[in-house]
């Protein structure tokens, strides 16, 4: 079980997760900042007080599941790994680097902790499905988190995953949609719209739960919230700003997929002080 | 020599599809790890038995391959064995993405799946429903292994191999009636073959509904005084690289015979091998770079070149280029 942590405590990890996502990729020269800071919070919240694990003993078979279904945000997940002490913090510089467990997207064969290789859009969902059903068949309490992106809710396969969760009464399932509004080539409503978004999920029988997705109280609220429903899974769309906390990166989609300059990581660091 | 043309009187066997829904309902029975996913076709692959007699461990994902595959991948990587069946063209063709990075490049070890209706030989569905091919995409993958049973026998022991086998398995099945190759009791395993005709002068390779066609050339070559050797390559990967290796060395010509096209499957992979450890003359039997079309079953083996008459042909154009 996760220790209580207080509000304060809990933005004070988001903001060191913050710090290394910047290093991380400024480090690397390449990867996806934007979306990993826009994950930062609702990683925190599910990491540090929602989910029921053990970073000394990743494959306890009672453990809460967690899938970063948009594997590109992996920054963001390697960094929270790294403070929960699942992986070493000194090495997430090497993050893209040969022989790095930090691979481009997260590699199950590298961090045991993971419980899929992702990077693939729009899977992510079908193998937490699999997860939940199994603790159903089991007679298991832990439950199953899936972090989705906005734009990989453009992929069929997340209808199709969608479409099963609500008919076989998946309850123990939830997905986190990181609704930043942005994907690789511009902003969602100018490369495939997703709205009525909301509309979208409880038309496929989800119970929806709509919420700023950097407030950490209410991230934790929703995920209570989650719990008490019965028959049904839950979809919680956390609406975020993509580059969240580094004030030149905000809601710009080139941010999306390019590094930071060294000129830039200094500059995001200090906002980020 | 003709103790075989006794051995073999090629009865009409059960499909492999029906030999598969009742090893996996067995399975089932033994094994309550087992799992089953199906995607609106159970009453076609047959895996509808398991799911009589267990509902609750039986998925039915409506006509959502992509979904099934990952849904397995998720059973699998949390304590069950997960089969996921569909007919072949739609679970390896629509999850092909999904077989290759849900499972296999994660190393998804106990994830099988069994594609049914495989081939030409469905008949009347015609080619959106034919998997041709599905070797080329199974064999492409690594870690994955890929099974052929040709008939009933082989079907009901290769399903608790791959179950119990530690990485991932596709099964080939097929949609017609098998001939029956062999008696029960029979042992198979991953990376074997069985030498069904003992011969000097040819070997034929064979795989799945081939391999009775390859008995009858063998039977008809003898007639003529060619001693052809028929080899069952039920595991086509792990090939049996040492079987290939003898066949090459001991008979100096070597005929593959497949439901696949032709520049893709099991001859090339034959091919490779030969090439490696012992280059010798090749003939090949498959599907040439076309599509089939609709009609009864044996005609359209007939009609693509994939019965005795044309395994007879290929043995004679490679020992006409051994000489």
């Amino acid at each position: 079980m996760p220790e209580i942590r207080t509000l304060e405590e809990l933005q004070l990890i988001c903001r060191r997760v913050r710090r290394h996502i910047i290093e991380m990729t400024g480090a690397a020269g390449s990867g996806h900042p934007g979306g990993s800071l826009s994950a930062v919070e609702i990683l925190v919240t599910l990491f540090f007080s929602v989910m029921r694990h053990d970073p000394r003993n990743p494959r306890w078979e009672d453990r809460d599941r967690f899938i970063l279904s948009k594997g590109h945000g992996c920054p963001a997940l390697y960094a929270v790994l790294a403070e929960a002490g699942y992986t070493p913090v000194d090495q997430l510089k090497t993050l893209r680097k040969l022989g790095s467990i930090y691979q481009g997207h997260p590699d199950r064969r590298f961090i045991p902790a993971l419980e899929a290789s992702t990077g693939s859009l729009g899977q992510g969902l079908s193998i937490g499905l699999g997860m939940a059903l199994a603790a159903r068949l089991d007679g298991k309490s832990y439950r199953t988190y899936v972090v989705l992106g906005d734009g990989e809710s453009q992929e069929g396969q997340i209808w199709e995953a969608a479409m099963f969760a609500a008919f076989h009464k998946v309850d123990n399932l939830v997905a986190i949609v990181d609704y930043n509004k942005a994907q690789l080539d511009g902003f969602i409503k100018d490369v495939m719209e997703l709205e009525p978004f909301a509309a979208k999920w409880q038309g496929f029988g989800w119970h929806v739960i709509e919420l700023d997705g950097h407030d950490i109280p209410s991230l934790q609220r929703a995920f209570t919230e989650a719990e008490t429903i019965k028959s049904r899974p839950t979809v919680v769309i956390a609406h975020t700003v993509k580059g969240k906390g580094v004030s030149f990166m905000e809601n710009v989609p080139k941010w999306h997929g390019i590094a930071p300059t060294p000129e830039e990581v200094e500059l995001a660091l200090k906002e980020l002080a | 020599m003709s103790a075989h043309t006794t051995r073999f009187e090629l009865r009409r066997g059960a499909a492999t599809r029906a030999a598969f829904g009742d090893a996996l309902l067995e399975l089932g029975k033994r094994d309550p790890r087992i799992v089953v996913c199906d995607a609106d076709l159970s009453k076609s692959t047959m895996t509808h038995k398991f799911a009589q007699a267990f509902p609750e461990r039986f998925f039915s994902c409506g006509i959502a391959e992509a979904n099934m595959v990952g849904i397995g991948a998720g059973l699998a990587s949390s304590g069950k064995i997960a089969f996921v069946s569909s007919f072949s063209c739609f679970v390896i063709n629509k999850g092909f993405e999904q077989l290759r990075v849900a499972v296999a490049y994660p190393q998804v070890k106990s994830f099988k799946v069994v594609g049914t209706h495989a081939g030409i030989s469905i008949g009347e569905d015609g080619p959106s429903q034919m998997a041709i091919e599905d070797i080329a995409l199974m064999c492409a993958l690594p870690g994955f292994v890929v099974l052929n049973p040709a008939d009933e026998v082989a079907m009901k022991a290769l399903v608790p191999v791959a179950a119990y086998h530690d990485g991932p398995v596709y099964i080939r099945a097929g949609r017609p009636p098998a001939p029956v190759v062999y008696t029960p009791g029979q042992e198979f395993h991953i990376g074997g073959s069985v030498e069904l005709i003992p011969g000097s002068d040819v070997t034929i390779i064979a795989t799945g509904l081939l391999v009775a066609e390859a008995i009858r050339a063998a039977e008809e070559l003898e007639s003529e005084g060619i001693s052809a050797r028929v080899i069952d390559m039920y595991s086509i990967k792990p090939l049996d690289r040492e079987a290939v290796r003898r066949a090459a060395a001991e008979t100096g010509a070597i005929v593959v015979a497949e439901e696949h096209l032709i520049d893709s499957g099991l001859g090339v992979r034959v091919a490779q091998t030969v090439a490696e450890l012992h280059p010798t003359v090749m003939e090949f039997v498959g599907i040439r770079e076309t599509y089939a079309e609709s009609g009864p079953p044996a005609a359209l083996m007939e009609k693509y070149g994939l019965v005795a008459r044309n395994i007879v042909e290929a043995v004679r154009r490679a020992l006409a280029r051994k000489r």
